[in-house]
C-alpha cells in the first residue's frame, strides 16, 4: 500500500465513524453543534496519531499475552495528558465536551488501530495511518455537527443566520441518531462510487 | 424520595443509551435478538454497581492523595481487573449464571457505560455509597431497557422491506432516533 493510500483510506473508503462503525458514543454526543464535533474530532485525532507512534515502536517490548492492558495504559495515559492541555489551554472547550473527554479511553477506534494497524507496521506507516484515521473521525464529527446545528439552531460554526429557533429536536438526541442513520446511507454509497472507479 | 428521583431519572428521563449516549457500540451490535440484549443487560448491570462502588472509594483515595488527575488511567484500570476478577468467581460460585453471562463479560470492559456511570459518579459530591450504587443499578436498568425494546424493534425490522441504501446500519439508527424521541416524552416526570 503507498504512503499517500494508508493516509486517505480513513477519509471515505475506510471512514471509522461511517463505514466502520466505531466510537459512537462521541459522534452521537458531542456533535449538537460543529464546532464541538471539530474538537472532539481533533481531541481524538492526537490521541489516535501518537497512541500508534508509541505502539508500533514498543510494540516488540511487549509480551504477547499482556498487550490489550499494556495498550490501554498508554492510550489511558496519552488521554490523561490531553485532558490536563485541555483544562489548561482550552477550557470552554474542555466544558462542553465534558465527560467525552476520559472515555476517549474506550474508544474503539483508538484500540482498534493499535491492534490491527501500529501492532504489525513500521512508526511511519502507522504514524500516516493514525492520522487518516483521526481526520476521517474528525470530518464525520463536523459533518454531522454541521448539520445538526444548521437545523437545530439555525446557525453554523456558531454563526447565526436565521432569526429564531431551529427545529429544536436535531439539538437533543433523536436528531444525532436520525442525522446519523442518513449520513452512513450516503457515505456507504460514496464508497461504492469509490470502489467501482478504481476497477 | 431522594432514591426515587435517581431512579426514575435514570431509567427514562436521562437514559444511559438514548439520552446520555453511552454503550451505544453494544447497543447496535448485540441487539438484534431479544434474549443477547437481556444477557448483555445483565452482565452489564452486575459489572456496573461493583465498578461504581469500587471506583466510589478510589476516587476518595485519589483526592486524598492529591492525585485525582490520574482518575482515567486508575478507573480504567480497575475496571479492566474488575471484569477480570468478576469472571473468574463466577465461574467457580455460580456456573449457570457464568453460562449466561459468559461471552457477554469480556465485552464490557470496553462498554464505555460502566466508565462513563463511574466517572459521573465520582464527580457527584454529594453522594454516599448508597446512593452511587442505586444510581449505578437505575442506570443499567435503564441499558436493559433501551437494548431491550431496541432488539425487539429490530426483530421486527428483519421481516419489513427496507429501500436498499437504508438497510442495515443506517435503519437501525434511525428506529433508535425514533426511539429516542418517544423517550424525550418522560422529561416532564424531572
Amino acid at each position: 500500500m503507498s504512503k499517500l493510500s494508508i493516509l486517505t483510506k480513513g477519509l471515505i473508503k475506510e471512514n471509522p465513524a461511517l463505514i466502520l462503525i466505531l466510537g459512537m458514543c462521541p459522534t452521537l454526543g458531542v456533535t449538537s453543534s460543529a464546532i464541538n464535533g471539530l474538537g472532539m474530532g481533533l481531541a481524538t485525532t492526537f490521541v489516535i496519531l501518537l497512541s500508534n507512534v508509541i505502539i508500533s515502536v514498543i510494540k516488540n517490548l511487549i509480551p504477547d499475552n499482556v498487550h490489550i492492558p499494556a495498550y490501554i495504559v498508554v492510550i489511558a495515559s496519552l488521554v490523561t495528558i490531553l485532558q490536563q492541555l485541555l483544562k489548561a489551554y482550552l477550557p470552554a472547550l474542555d466544558e462542553s465536551l465534558g465527560l467525552f473527554i476520559p472515555l476517549i479511553v474506550v474508544n474503539c477506534i483508538v484500540l482498534g488501530r493499535a491492534e490491527a494497524f501500529a501492532s504489525k507496521n513500521g512508526v511511519v506507516d502507522s504514524a500516516l495511518d493514525g492520522l487518516g484515521m483521526g481526520l476521517g473521525f474528525t470530518l464525520a464529527l463536523t459533518v454531522l455537527g454541521a448539520v445538526r446545528e444548521v437545523l437545530g439552531s439555525g446557525s453554523i460554526f456558531d454563526l447565526k443566520f436565521y432569526e429564531g429557533d431551529g427545529i429544536i429536536g436535531f439539538v437533543l438526541a433523536p436528531g444525532a441518531f436520525l442525522v446519523l442513520g442518513y449520513l452512513v446511507a450516503v457515505t456507504k454509497k460514496l464508497s461504492k462510487k469509490l470502489d467501482k472507479k478504481e476497477e | 424520595m431522594d432514591y426515587v428521583i435517581i431512579i426514575i431519572s435514570s431509567i427514562f428521563v436521562n437514559n444511559v443509551v438514548l439520552a446520555k449516549f453511552l454503550g451505544i457500540c453494544p447497543f447496535m451490535g448485540v441487539s438484534n435478538k431479544v434474549n443477547t440484549a437481556l444477557g448483555m443487560s445483565g452482565a452489564v448491570a452486575f459489572v456496573m454497581v461493583i465498578a461504581t462502588l469500587v471506583t466510589f472509594y478510589i476516587q476518595r483515595l485519589l483526592v486524598s492523595c492529591g492525585i485525582d488527575f490520574m482518575q482515567t488511567i486508575a478507573f480504567i484500570l480497575v475496571i479492566a481487573s474488575l471484569v477480570q476478577m468478576v469472571e473468574l468467581v463466577l465461574k467457580k460460585v455460580s456456573p449457570s449464571l457464568y453460562q449466561a453471562l459468559g461471552i457477554f463479560l469480556p465485552l464490557i470492559t470496553t462498554n464505555c457505560t460502566v466508565l462513563g456511570v463511574a466517572i459521573e459518579v465520582a464527580g457527584k459530591a454529594t453522594y454516599g455509597p448508597a446512593e452511587a450504587a442505586v444510581y449505578a443499578l437505575s442506570n443499567a436498568i435503564g441499558y436493559g431497557l433501551a437494548l431491550t425494546i431496541f432488539a425487539g424493534l429490530r426483530e421486527q425490522l428483519e421481516l419489513s422491506e427496507v429501500p436498499e441504501g437504508m438497510r442495515g446500519v443506517p435503519i437501525a439508527f434511525i428506529t433508535a432516533g425514533i426511539l429516542a424521541m418517544a423517550f424525550m416524552g418522560f422529561a416532564g416526570l424531572a
